[in-house]
């Protein structure tokens, strides 16, 4: 019995040393949450959005804070690991009392958090391009959704300065975001007339590194006589054998172009882009736009890291848009209160850095303009078709019969991320 | 500015020469160049034809800084300038006379756009201008681009080309182009059934791709080719191109499986040191394998800024490089934790996957998490194109040929030198080679070195082909136990044979059941095989395999 | 009592009663300091924090399986995390099937990725899983199926050691691929997430969470208790010896392979169950928990506490586990550094482990657990 009671008092002991770990929040500071993989598999892309985060707080702090209070950014470190994102984000929001999460890369990291954000009413800002279906009150997402991007670069691609191709290859990571881009890319091209015997489709794990066998196959798919385009939703590290198969195979652009939608300015710094020239990219944001608000946000980014060749990516622009929009919101108003911010975060405008304007929808998906740009000899991906305006951010697909039917609408009457009628019937 | 005021003397001085020639070609070639700069992509594919065209000599060194992505247009006064990369930014030339105009920040210029069309109209002009070069390589590309474009007014030049071209390997290009362009733009039937026979000839994909243009029926039921004739003739072709395309197709996917179980047996073949050899579960042999892969960038960005002539050579510094760090870091980890260690296998685990969680921590630290950009010389660029469809890549045979190399030397130095003898004198029996006088803490300490030191080589291949990233080492530690393992620990000759079985079985799976499906079944494949030999491919005999 | 027999030197009667003691009373307490304790006060256990411990038992158990085999019976699995994740997704696929019409495209019958994969009806295997009762069975069976089949045919062939080993870590290598296929109908790399409801109970109240943990400790409790016993029977000898001295267990005339067999498939169901108490209280089974790396995590955490003590696979997994929800927050970009040099310090200076190297290390604790026997090596 003695030890009994001895083991209940460790018990205590050890809690109270975890629940100390949790502090409260102090008045003077207003502390945001940053929930990027420092290590492990994804730390390879995070990394630079931690930076990217800690150089706007910076930015932020330097000319006042916000609210006449400073920011502060909690830097946690859910190294890849996917329950460890649910964690993390548990411990921001219950235990620093954060008010807002700039993080997540993976679409698995996001479903990891949802319910987290969901349950305690939090914040989080996503930034990466995404497979969409998908619309919850907690969170804004700040990257592509597929109608702002894969849809333009296929139309691209069929268009007389494409190259008009007619038979296309959709080669992917085996996850989410792939399946679900070429399913609406496939019902896409139907529509358009390509038939299903002009579509492959193939899915690699991740992390594949041997690509002899695919790249074969797309030239054997390449020769049956129709113009080819493969379009790769091929993610992270593969992507570096890839390009490298790609180019010793010989395969040119002008012959068969690739367009890739998880391929920036970041991956390509890995890689000699020699071969690649002509290989397309499809994003939202390109380093070597053209425009002075995107020049200081280069000059501000290399100042920050201490590094003139460090390169800026689309990630990386829809960090800056959704940290810029949060301290409007806040400001606007005046607390930082999650329903408040929520609130005033709807028709919330911040110029972007190709020279246009994001604005946030009631959908929480921005506007965004879609360029398409050629890989460049010096890894930089230069814009040549872009969209004449912002196309706003569509969270459920018109390609996806299940899907179509679905609005996501967060102000009265709908007030719903996946409703097929308004909650509120006004009349 | 002084670069700048020069800049504006220069410009004042080029104009002048520009107003003495007031030749009606010099007034096309300007009006031609402006034509580039337009937003529309049709204009400016009209412009590249209208230089070609207009036969100006400025013509083909335009195009060509066209296609490099060097043609620039000042901002300020819109003149057409070529650039080269200088230290300053860029040096420019007067595309017009390709007078020197001095140096000028990259800021002032704004490029001329090209994309893949235009590339495509630049290609095909550039190759009607230099059909007749003096270099085979660059007429090889002349017909190639003249194969691509296929248009009528080239039938002349082409045949031309062809009559008074001596080297066979370029001739036949030239008459593959000659037969393309016959079959795309003649309108007599004969000529076109000729021309579909004679691409018979040529075996590759872009062949087979031309002639099965022509049985594309489309949605309305109709065949692209109008003519019976003809489209049974082009079936006659295709089923002659495909057949030999299969089977080179059967030999590339020998190779693939050849290369893939190189790649393996660099990776592995350390570990069959550590593991095999010394019972150590290294699981930091991955973070050797990305330190050799480091240790390769670094090389190359020293390369890059003291010897840019010499980078081709980067690699062979590399290499005994990455043997001398890596097998330092290991002889570093066998002395500081391993040594204490000996005895206890399984605890050696826990310790060497500390070390490569540290390891990746100081690369990431040191180099950051994002990937490192390491080149591939030029000898390791491009394919050997043996035949139509059979391409066998440069990196992926030099890797081969590395991988046998350093087999090779291993087996001889285990076998024949006196350092070998200790080595198997310890790892057979350590109570009795210490008795003998061996030293067999610096045996220990040079294996563990060795082991590394190989690692760290194959670092150098795999950076030519992967990711330079501190996840390098991950993507590689479980199959390189696999290979071990499959082989039988502590025989080298059961690695070599596992590796490249396995890269044979995987390349040979992967077109029926996928990447990762094939995978899989590789993986099942092992486990299977292990049951009916438990102890691998080639098991060690006697007592010591008992306990 | 069981806990009042001696059963020889295997386990110290008083580091198990610590253990038990321990696991009931934070069983009770927690909850009770969560629920009953308003969050203003000292006292109070909030709930983050309560599926944060939750978790950690669950990966105790997970390494109490391992210990199992590892410490008592010699056999190195670097494949477990294989069983425990198959027992989160039975569990998961319970609780996908329990989402019902809820579900964003509002199907009754197809969870959300299927949907959108375009499956039209239910896989087969997918069948049962609304009955919790079938579920539940599911999470031990499969488990320990493939253990059967696995060890069947590896101990069967006599595959020892690092081959077994190896091929341990192939089996949960290949299941990783497997699972992330999204055409195995397991939800690809998102695996099972947005779950709402366990019986009846909203997964997101703290009552429910306070119930998981709960459960997870007493689910503990009894794991140990049945380990302790398996250990300390007569069985338990046979398999110290079987570690200690394979071939001569066996030329001593004693079914070896059943001996190992019937511990592994016993230790594949009890990762199980800790993967089915697992997934309720994260909120997602996903692929990655069958990586390779995983499992060799959880024989590290064994390693820590001390192999061959079952109450130190426990300590050793709480410590680990605590260390890095610890260090990942406080030293975000250094953190590998500190946990990378636990692990090689734990081998190099207390190679038994921290339980193991209790009595040498502090002469004091070495008086008061004066009857804390010594067990086996620890070296196999």
């Amino acid at each position: 019995m003695k030890s009994v009671i001895r083991g209940a008092v460790s018990a205590l002991a050890m809690a109270g040393a975890l629940a100390a770990g949790a502090a409260q929040a102090a008045d003077d500071v207003i502390k945001i949450g940053v929930l990027h993989s420092l290590s492990g598999t994804m730390a390879i892309s995070e990394t630079t959005l931690k930076d990217t985060v800690l150089m706007m707080v910076d930015d932020l702090n330097k000319n006042g804070g916000l609210l006449g209070k400073q920011v502060e950014a909690v830097v946690v470190d859910p190294a890849s690991d996917w329950p460890l994102f649910a964690e993390k984000a548990r411990e921001l929001l219950e235990g620093e009392q954060v008010a807002a999460v700039f993080g997540c890369w993976t679409s698995v990291s996001r479903k990891s958090v949802l319910p987290v954000f969901e349950e305690l009413n939090g914040l989080l800002f996503y930034p990466v391009q995404y497979e969409g279906e998908e619309s919850s009150r907690n969170v804004f997402y700040t990257g592509a959704a597929p109608n702002q991007q894969a849809i333009p670069a296929v139309e691209y691609l069929m268009s007389e300065d494409g190259g008009g191709a007619e038979r296309f290859v959709l080669l992917g990571t085996d996850y989410v975001y792939p399946r679900t881009t070429n399913k609406i890319l496939r019902a896409f091209l139907n529509d358009k007339g390509i038939t299903d015997a002009d579509i492959m489709e193939n899915y690699t794990p991740f992390g594949h590194s041997d690509w002899q066998t695919i790249v074969s196959e797309v030239k054997e798919f390449a020769s049956q006589g129709k113009k080819t385009a493969v379009v790769s939703t091929i993610n992270g590290d593969a992507n570096v054998p890839f390009y490298k198969e790609l180019g010793n195979q010989g395969i040119n652009a002008e012959e068969i172009p690739v367009v890739a939608f998880s391929v920036g300015e970041e991956e390509l710094a890995g890689l000699d882009t020699e071969p690649l020239v002509g290989h397309l990219a499809a994003w939202n944001y390109f380093m070597s736009v053209e425009s002075d608000v995107n020049d200081s946000f280069i000059e501000q980014w290399h100042a920050f890291i201490g590094n003139e060749d460090r390169v800026t990516n689309d990630p990386m622009e829809a960090t800056y848009i959704g940290f810029k929009m949060w301290a409007q919101a806040v400001k606007q108003a005046g607390s930082t209160d999650v329903d408040a911010v929520r609130q005033a975060m709807y028709g919330q405008t911040v110029p972007n850095l190709t020279g246009g304007t994001a604005v946030m929808n009631a959908n929480h998906h921005l506007s965004k303009p879609v360029l398409i740009g050629e890989i460049q000899d010096d890894g930089m991906i230069e814009t040549v078709w872009s969209t004449e305006k912002e196309v706003v951010g569509d969270a459920w697909s018109d390609f996806i019969p299940e899907s179509a039917k679905l609005t996501a609408d967060w102000t009265y009457p709908w007030v719903c991320g996946n409703c097929e009628a308004p909650k509120y019937v006004t009349n | 500015m002084p670069a700048l005021s020069k800049l504006f003397r220069l410009r004042a001085f080029a104009v002048l020469i520009v107003l003495l020639i007031p030749s009606a070609a010099s007034a096309e070639l300007a009006q031609d160049l402006q034509a580039l700069t337009e937003k529309s992509n049709a204009t400016k594919v009209a412009a590249v034809e209208s230089l070609a065209a207009g036969g100006h000599e400025r013509a083909v060194p335009i195009l060509q800084a066209f296609l490099a992505g060097r043609l620039f247009q000042v901002k300020e006064d819109d003149r057409m300038v070529v650039a080269e990369d200088s230290a300053g930014g860029y040096r420019i030339f007067d595309a017009m006379t390709g007078e020197a105009l001095g140096e000028v920040g990259k800021r002032k210029l704004r490029k001329v756009r090209i994309n893949n069309r235009l590339r495509q109209a630049v290609k095909a002009a550039l190759g009607a201008l230099t059909l007749g070069s003096s270099d085979p390589a660059a007429r090889i590309q002349a017909a190639d681009a003249v194969f691509r474009s296929a248009q009528s007014d080239m039938l002349g030049p082409l045949e031309a080309a062809l009559a008074r071209e001596s080297d066979l390997k370029v001739a036949s290009r030239l008459a593959r182009a000659l037969a393309a362009t016959e079959l795309a733009t003649s309108d007599d039937k004969a000529t076109r059934l000729a021309a579909i026979e004679a691409l018979a000839a040529f075996v590759d994909q872009e062949v087979r791709a031309i002639v099965s243009g022509l049985l594309i029926i489309d949605g309305e039921g109709r065949p692209a080719e109008p003519d019976s004739d003809l489209r049974a003739a082009a079936a006659e072709t295709l089923k002659t191109i495909e057949s030999k395309l299969a089977f080179n197709g059967f030999i590339e996917n020998i190779f693939q499986g050849i290369s893939l179980g190189s790649v393996l047996l660099l990776a592995a073949i350390g570990l069959a040191i550590t593991f095999g050899v010394m019972g150590v579960i290294n699981m930091a042999h991955g973070e050797m394998v990305m330190i050799g892969a480091y240790t390769t960038f670094v090389v190359q960005e020293v390369f890059r800024a003291s010897f840019p002539g010499a980078f081709d050579y980067s690699l062979l510094v590399a290499i005994p490089a990455a043997f001398l760090v890596t097998g330092l870091v290991g002889i570093g980890i066998e002395r500081g934790v391993i040594r204490f260690l000996y005895g206890r296998p399984l605890e050696t685990l826990l310790a060497t996957w500390g070390l490569s969680l540290i390891l990746q921590q100081v690369v990431r630290s040191i180099f950051g998490p994002t990937n490192r950009e390491v080149g591939n010389p030029a000898w390791m660029s491009g394919a050997w194109e043996v035949a139509g469809g059979l391409t066998l890549t440069y990196n992926r045979l030099w890797i081969i040929l590395f991988a046998l190399l350093v087999f090779a030397l291993l087996m001889a130095l285990i076998r024949f030198s006196g350092y070998g003898l200790q080595m198997r004198a310890v790892t057979q029996n350590r109570p009795m080679a210490s008795s003998m006088g061996i030293r067999t803490g610096w045996v220990d300490a040079m294996t563990f070195g060795l082991g590394s030191g190989i690692a760290g080589m194959a670092g150098v291949a795999l950076s030519q082909i992967d990711n330079v990233s501190p996840n390098l080492g991950q993507g590689y530690i479980i199959d390189s136990f696999m290979v071990v393992v499959f082989g039988g620990v502590g025989n080298l000759w059961g690695t070599l044979v596992g590796a490249f079985s396995l890269g044979l079985v995987n390349k040979f799976l992967e077109p029926y059941a996928g990447a990762v499906l094939g995978k899989i079944l590789v993986l099942v494949v092992i486990i299977l095989f292990i049951q009916k030999r438990p102890r691998g491919l080639f098991a060690l005999r006697g007592r010591a395999v008992e306990n | 009592m069981l806990l009042s027999n001696d059963h020889g030197r295997l386990l110290s009667p008083l580091g198990s009663k610590i253990t038990l003691g321990l696991l009931l009373s934070i069983a009770v307490l927690v909850p009770l300091l969560n629920l009953a304790v308003p969050p203003g006060s000292v006292f109070h256990v909030p709930t983050y924090l309560v599926s944060l411990l939750g978790k950690y038992l669950c990966f105790a158990l997970l390494a109490l399986s391992v210990d199992l085999i590892w410490g008592y019976c010699g056999i190195l699995s670097l494949g477990h995390g294989a069983f425990f994740a198959l027992g989160g997704y039975a569990m998961g696929m319970h609780l996908m099937r329990q989402i019902g019409d809820r579900g964003v495209y509002g199907n009754p019958d197809l969870p959300d990725f299927m949907v959108f994969l375009n499956w039209k009806e239910l896989p087969w295997y997918w069948y049962g899983f609304e009955s919790f009762p079938f579920a539940l069975l599911m999470v031990i069976l499969v488990p320990g199926l493939l253990a059967l089949v696995f060890g069947w045919l590896a101990f069967r062939s006599r595959v020892t050691g690092v081959y077994l080993s190896i091929i341990t870590q192939a089996m949960t290598f290949a299941l990783l691929l497997a699972f992330f296929r999204n055409d195995m109908g397991f939800g690809g790399n998102n695996g099972l997430t947005d779950f709402k409801e366990l019986l009846g109970f909203n997964l997101q109240a703290d009552g429910t969470r306070a119930g998981l943990f709960a459960a997870s400790a007493v689910m503990l409790a009894l794991a140990y208790l049945l380990c302790r016993w398996i250990v300390c029977s007569k069985v338990g000898r046979v398999l110290v010896a079987i570690r200690d001295a394979e071939s001569r267990v066996r030329f001593l005339g004693y079914r070896v392979e059943f001996y190992k067999l019937f511990v592994f498939v016993l230790s594949a169901m009890l990762a199980g169950l800790a993967g089915a108490l697992y997934v309720p209280q994260v909120g997602i089974i996903n692929p990655s928990e069958f990586s390779p790396a995983n499992s060799i995590e959880i024989v590290i955490w064994v390693a820590v506490g001390g192999r061959g003590y079952l109450h130190g696979a426990i300590l050793g997994a709480l410590l680990v586990n605590y260390a890095k929800t610890y260090l990942t927050g406080a030293a975000p970009e250094i953190w590998l550094f500190f946990l990378g040099g636990l692990f090689v310090a734990v081998t190099v200076f207390l190679p038994k482990g921290i339980i193991g190297s209790l009595p040498g290390l502090q002469g004091r604790l070495q008086s008061v657990l004066l009857r804390f026997g010594l067990p086996g090596r620890t070296a196999g």
